[in-house]
């Protein structure tokens, strides 16, 4: 009982899947031939990030040696190696977006959040990151976090942005107001 | 499930959806989904619950409408009028539009205008917009439900597939040949000579990829198909299978699209659960099912060889070629490699036969080409136009223009790997012989307007960086080549370069165009290349000591 309730919780604490679940998702994909790439998807999908430790164990379950893991975690954009942080703040770096000024949004972002894109804030509430075209263009420019999508941004007010996040997404801490994460 | 089943299915959907006076479907792509488009279709189910009209009224998620910008779009089909169109609607304007248009609709049949607020959203769909498109693969968006099976049945779904059922492996390649339909992945190959080659290997196992890793930046037109109408992409890599005697199908989708892969796996699953996909299909012996995997952010995968590395699990390379897939693909077996957009056109030509599209288009050049136009436009969004028609008749009468006091420069057509075609070029119709003349290419389909206050210079460098970026590294011209022409660029862009650096980016360009792998490198300096071209002045003016003089 006591795993389940700590399954529940890896949402959200973005911390280690309890060692069965690495077992079972390595078995479930093992069976299928080439599923690396899916497996670590899932694995993604659960911490947030892939962590070393989970990778070895998934290597290890799955019989893929880590540098072959590591060769695909590193050769794919989509896969993070670190906690991303609770919000993950994604500017789309589309043409669209870029010819609409989205540069200009993630500098406003970098300068609100007092970090530079790809960075987590020090108390890891927040992850910046410049993103590949998310195909919403026409609704450019825009960003998106935690996969809600916030589209015609005005590209001068990244502060109304984070605004508009606390707001629609508050569940993901109070404290994690745009305002202290400066 | 037996045909004549599918076509009892189709037939109690059809009468349901006749039996309703109003029909109101909302686009549930994820361009609308990001404006609201849920809460107005929950507004409207439960406004209608309320009223107690949720039987005389039928409320349904569809397809991409093209009007992105102005999402969500809702439109209105009533028995005996004219369709109507309501944009950027909201929670509350779903009220009223069931308050003051459909509650009085239902029972006297009496289509009421639109007054106060409700009335500025109303889009006429006699508006150039949308009447000058013509829609083959987008033409259930609007209309059907992408997540049922039995709407897309109503409008002719699978019934391609029931014919390529009939019909002989090579039979199917003639007409797909006879069709002229080429790929719409950008390289332009014929589809029928694409799959004979794969139907003449002799193997036990053959496999037919979806590619769906558009990776173009500023297009959307995969995602729209897929997440649209999924089922037209499903039949149609089974009649492709058919066509080579594959014995598998993967789905190849890019990770950023989760609803496009979410819809596609609700589909296969009901496709399954109706016999259409697995053993014995609609009991005719021949069994086939699908598998899907997703990209993990990489470009490169595109290229169907690094495609295949990548649904193999491994780093996403590509290899020479040949051996082309069609010998050595997937698992070293015969492979074919289709464009989503080419797969959705594929059920509806086996449908309406080869003649039937070969009318449409230019005499190369055969069917309707989908675009995402986007950038500095007033009509942003999706459309369909038949091939032959002009980049003026999409940029401006389609489009809209800038919708601002600015010029309209320049299209990119192709993204990274194709190039700028200046607003004099514009009578210019669109072909694959066309666009690769003006130094340009179809591409995939991304257009993005740019206005006379856009730098060209910065848009070249824009994409360039997204190349060198993206490159995988394998070959030297791609990974060297590319990184010191954006030294290059760079230096431009920041007023320190000089005559000899364009000279050097043209030789460097040439040597990436020759020795590159794969079309990422190949096609890498297009866009500098075809901005040079056209804009030479705007380059030449940002040189140190600016000079005027030709390199």
């Amino acid at each position: 009982m006591a795993e389940n309730t700590a399954a529940e919780e890896v949402d959200l604490d973005l911390e280690e899947a309890p060692e069965d679940e690495i077992v079972v998702l390595a078995r479930k994909w093992k069976k299928k031939r080439g599923s690396l790439i899916m497996a670590l998807h899932e694995l993604q999908g659960r911490l947030g990030f892939v962590p070393r430790d989970q990778a070895m164990k998934l290597g290890r379950e799955m019989g893929v040696p880590l540098a072959t893991i590591y060769e695909v975690l590193t050769f794919y954009n989509y896969f993070k190696l670190e906690s991303p942080g609770k919000y993950i703040v994604s500017v789309c770096t589309g043409t669209a977006c870029h010819i609409k000024g989205s540069p200009k949004l993630l500098q406003g972002l970098e300068g609100e959040l007092g970090i530079k894109a790809g960075e987590s804030t020090a108390d890891g509430e927040y992850h910046l990151q410049g993103v590949r075209c998310l195909g919403c263009c026409g609704l450019a420019p825009l960003a998106s976090v935690n996969g809600k999508v916030y589209g015609k941004q005005d590209v001068d007010d990244a502060h109304g942005l984070l605004g508009q996040v606390a707001v629609d997404q508050p569940t993901v801490s109070a404290a994690a107001e745009p305002v202290d994460a400066e | 499930m037996k045909p004549e089943e599918l076509e009892v299915k189709a037939a109690a959907e059809l009468a349901k959806q006749q039996a309703m006076d109003v029909r109101l479907v909302c686009c549930s792509s994820t361009g609308c989904q990001s404006s609201g488009a849920s809460e107005v279709i929950g507004r409207l189910k439960a406004d209608l619950k309320a009223r107690e009209l949720d039987g005389r009224v039928q409320v349904a998620g569809t397809g991409c409408m093209g009007l992105c910008s102005k999402g969500p779009l809702v439109r209105m089909t009533a028995r005996g009028h004219e369709d109507v169109l309501f944009s950027e609607m909201t929670a509350e304007l779903a009220g009223r539009l069931i308050d003051e248009v459909v509650a009085p609709m239902v029972g006297d049949d009496k289509i009421e205008n639109p007054t106060g607020p409700l009335a500025a959203h109303v889009v006429h769909l006699d508006e150039p917009f949308f009447a000058m498109q013509e829609r083959v693969v987008l033409a259930n968006n609007g209309h059907a439900d992408p997540e049922k099976l039995a709407d897309y049945l109503v409008h002719g779904g699978y019934q391609g597939l029931r014919r390529a059922l009939t019909m002989s492996a090579e039979e199917i390649c003639q007409e797909m040949l006879a069709s002229g339909l080429r790929g719409r992945g950008g390289a332009g190959y014929p589809t029928g000579l694409k799959w004979d080659f794969a139907r003449r290997m002799q193997s036990d196992v053959k496999y037919v990829i979806c590619n769906g890793d558009e990776g173009d930046p500023g297009a959307f037109m995969d995602r729209s198909v897929l997440e649209g109408d999924p089922h037209a992409v499903i039949e149609g890599m089974m009649i492709a299978a058919r066509a080579m005697n594959a014995t598998n199908g993967v789905f190849y989708i890019r990770a950023e699209y989760p609803l496009a892969v979410e819809r596609i796996e609700k589909a296969i699953r009901q496709a399954r659960q109706a016999g259409l996909v697995g053993r014995n299909i609609l009991n005719s012996g021949w069994s086939f099912d699908f598998d899907v995997r997703l990209g993990a952010g990489a470009f490169v995968c595109g290229e169907e060889t690094a495609l295949i590395a990548s649904v193999e699990g491994r780093r996403g390379t590509p290899r020479p070629r040949p051996p082309f897939p069609s010998v050595k693909g997937l698992w070293d077996k015969p492979s074919c490699v289709n464009n989503v957009e080419t797969l959705a056109n594929v059920p509806r030509i086996l449908k309406n036969g080869a003649a039937w599209f070969a009318a449409k288009g230019t005499e190369k050049s055969k069917g309707t080409k989908v675009f995402a136009l986007t950038g500095k436009i007033a009509h942003n969004g999706l459309v369909e136009v038949p091939m032959g028609i002009t980049i003026r008749d999409i940029v401006e009468t389609i489009g809209g223009g800038t919708g601002t006091e600015r010029k309209v420069k320049a299209v990119q057509t192709g993204g990274p790997s194709g190039g700028m075609i200046p607003e004099s070029q514009f009578d210019t119709p669109i072909s694959y012989e066309h666009l690769q003349q003006l130094g340009s290419m179809m591409g995939s389909g991304g257009l993005i307007v740019i206005d006379d206050g856009d730098s060209v210079v910065e848009l070249s460098r824009f994409y360039l960086d997204f190349c060198v970026d993206e490159s995988c590294g394998k070959c030297a011209p791609c990974r060297i080549g590319g990184t010191q022409m954006l030294h290059l660029l760079d230096k431009i862009v920041a007023g320190d370069g000089t005559l000899e650096d364009i000279k050097t980016i043209r030789m460097i360009a040439q040597a990436m165009q020759k020795g590159s792998l794969c079309a990422l490198g190949q096609t890498a300096p297009n866009p500098v290349l075809s901005a040079l071209k056209h804009f030479e002045s705007e380059f030449t003016e940002r040189l140190r000591t600016p000079e005027t003089a030709q390199a």
